[in-house]
């Protein structure tokens, strides 16, 4: 008798789509439903949050049939510099201007690469920004206050 | 003859000196991010489909078409010079093409596939010209219920692309199809899912989903770990196919553009397919299967001439019906929904200089690839050299501003970042965000013709089974679903996707 072993990817992935289709089906059970013939703002996405927790159930299951692989390695350096960078643009574009503020995000996300040295990061977001600069400021004209109040302009 | 004076139509409307220059643009960079690695061009157009908004509808869609079959073109320079497919539909065409390389034969292999590619290209643009204009008149007869079940179809066959497991493929799509509703009910203006955040009352933004799910979560797996690429082809000569390679190459170039051509068209079909179905028909009914993954020349014709007329068909059900056969039709129905066309069957009678400019652009985008690329192999593969840590940094930036670009909505860069996060958690899972893109995309109208075909039945389920249309696609799906849930088939195809 084999016992029963559970695949991690596939009970986390399970345990993800039910998750996403309770919390679907209970914001959906909140609105109003309707009938088959004139379906109300809730009908069809219960029915989808009621397949997606079917679909997770299956999932875990099939996770106990097969050999498990292990998940290999995960990004947490890139994930710690990557996602914020765009997070950072945002916060900052509006005070800053588009200028500082995508040379600041760009530095921050240069350093997700081990391999990435300051001075070399420097030069090459230093180059990016320039280039982002003119391309979208100056030749697209998009409407980027390149320099913001927070700077005193 | 209509099909000549709307094909002049187009080539006018192509040929104006500014779409020529945006149809350059867009070969050229489409070739680029073939060429650099981890950047494809579902990720390239997502990021600049806001800088587009600016064009005119004509010029900003041939630019966008242009990095798609460009990508294609990049993609397989670098499956046969390094190993390493820039695209997926070009991954069959390293087995093969690589090795034709590492015999010294890289200048050939690499012109075999652009002549290939430029022959697929100029047959399915005639293709799509000659399959148009009648698949339009059928669509206008069309009503929610058809709608509905083409729908279906598509978000089927995307199911049957994906590698791995069926129900994981299956829950994307429903997961895309969830996000696709947050927003406001159309019908009744009643919100849902927002979560009481002001700024999704309009729904997810369409590009800051993309550029997260493909852009910043292909970076983050890139990096996990970093390795240098080596490129043994330091130099390529001999780019002209001998006698004996024209001999060799010319059938298989017919037969790839058949393949392609016909898988291309339907729902969910396109490039990757096209090239993994040409390659085990190639392998099957060559007098010297043994050659095969040893250099063969039939190995790179049929691939690379399927690919690049797949890519090229898919065209049409995005052009005529305004469905997405893949995640780059459906950016490009999202260009033209921003730049205020409606897609559908009216395109080609409300607008006939852009939908015949797009397809005369393609013949001319082959055409400026072919001459453009051999003899600039070189410089590609200078390219190639370039490390990866000196990319990521240019490709997060231009993420920001593309995002930022569409609304001018800091909400939108965040989102950017969680959508990064979700698509990299669902590739450590297994599960592959093309799927979920789709069923984005198709989520409202799915349900719109849904609720629609409802009220006009009366609330009769069975309207879907009694329209003969309808019915045949329902059919369709219902056997697509069956075969890749089949278990011998999905061990075939697991062989298949082996080599990505």
């Amino acid at each position: 008798m084999k016992s029963l072993t559970f695949s991690m990817r596939d009970l986390i992935c399970g345990l993800f789509f039910i998750a996403v289709g309770l919390f679907f089906a209970i914001q959906a059970y909140g609105l109003d439903i309707g009938t088959a013939f004139k379906m109300g703002p809730g009908y069809f996405p219960l029915v989808l949050a009621g397949l997606l927790v079917i679909f997770g159930i299956i999932v875990i299951i099939q996770g106990t049939q097969v050999e498990h692989e292990p998940m290999g390695p995960i990004a947490w350096r890139g994930m710690l510099f990557i996602l914020p960078a765009p997070i950072l643009f945002g916060l900052t574009v509006r005070g800053l201007g588009f200028v500082p503020s995508l040379f600041l995000a760009g530095m921050l996300a240069a350093f997700a690469s081990s391999k990435m040295r300051p001075g070399t990061a420097l030069l090459l977001v230093g180059g990016l920004t320039l280039f982002s600069v003119i391309v979208f400021s100056y030749a697209l004209g998009l409407p980027f206050r390149r320099f913001g109040p927070w700077l005193g302009q | 003859m209509e099909l000549l004076d709307n094909l002049t139509l187009g080539f006018v409307t192509a040929g104006h000196p500014w779409n020529l220059l945006f149809c350059l643009i867009g070969v050229i960079l489409g070739t680029l991010i073939g060429v650099l690695p981890g950047i494809g061009a579902t990720a390239t157009i997502a990021m600049l489909l806001p800088l587009t908004f600016q064009l005119e509808p004509v010029s900003s869609l041939i630019m966008l078409a242009g990095i798609y079959y460009g990508a294609q073109y990049g993609g397989s320079t670098t499956a046969i010079l390094i190993n390493m497919p820039g695209e997926s539909s070009s991954a069959v065409t390293a087995i093969d093409g690589y090795q034709m390389a590492r015999k010294g034969r890289a200048g050939a292999a690499l012109a075999i596939a652009a002549i290939g590619s430029f022959f697929a290209g100029t047959v399915s643009t005639v293709l799509v010209a000659v399959f148009a204009p009648p698949l339009t008149a059928v669509a206008l007869q069309f009503g929610s219920a058809e709608y509905f079940s083409l729908m279906i179809v598509g978000l089927v066959s995307s199911i049957a692309l994906a590698h791995g497991s069926v129900v994981k493929a299956l829950g994307m799509v429903v997961l895309g199809l969830l996000l696709g509703l947050v927003g406001t009910d159309i019908y009744t203006g009643t919100p849902r899912f927002n979560l009481g955040i002001l700024e999704l009352s309009d729904g997810l933004n369409f590009v800051a989903l993309a550029v997260g799910v493909f852009g910043i979560a292909e970076i983050l797996r890139n990096l996990e770990n970093e390795h240098d690429r080596d490129v043994m082809i330091k130099k390529v000569s001999n780019l002209w196919p001998t006698r004996e390679d024209w001999k060799a190459m010319a059938a298989p170039i017919l037969r790839g553009t058949a393949i392609g051509s016909a898988l291309g068209i339907l729902p969910g079909g396109g490039a990757i397919l096209a090239s993994f179905a040409s390659y085990t028909v190639e392998k099957r009914i060559s007098k010297t299967p043994k050659e095969f993954g040893k250099g063969a020349i039939a190995g790179v014709a049929g691939p690379e001439s399927a690919n690049n007329a797949g890519a090229q068909t898919s065209f049409i059900p995005m052009l005529t019906l305004g469905i997405p056969a893949n995640p780059v039709m459906a950016l490009m129905i999202g260009a033209m929904i921003i730049q205020g066309i409606v897609p559908g069957p009216n395109v080609a009678t409300e607008q006939p200089a852009l939908f015949w400019g797009i397809i005369a652009s393609m013949w001319i985008g082959n055409l400026m690839l072919i001459l453009l690329n051999l003899p600039m192999i070189g410089l590609w593969v200078k390219l190639l050299t370039i490390p990866y840590y000196m990319l990521f940094p240019a490709i997060i930036v231009f993420c920001s501003i593309g995002v930022y670009s569409v609304n001018s909505n800091v909400f939108d860069l965040y989102a950017v970042a969680f959508f990064g996060l979700l698509g990299y958690g669902l590739s450590k899972l297994r599960c592959e965000p093309a799927p979920l893109l789709l069923g984005f995309v198709l989520g409202p109208l799915l349900e719109e013709h849904l609720r629609r075909a409802m009220i006009m039945s009366r609330g009769d389920p069975t309207t879907f089974l009694t329209r003969p249309i309808s019915l045949t696609l329902l059919i369709l799906a219902a056997a697509v679903l069956v075969i890749v849930l089949l278990p011998s088939i999905r061990k075939k195809r697991d062989e298949v996707f082996v080599e990505d």
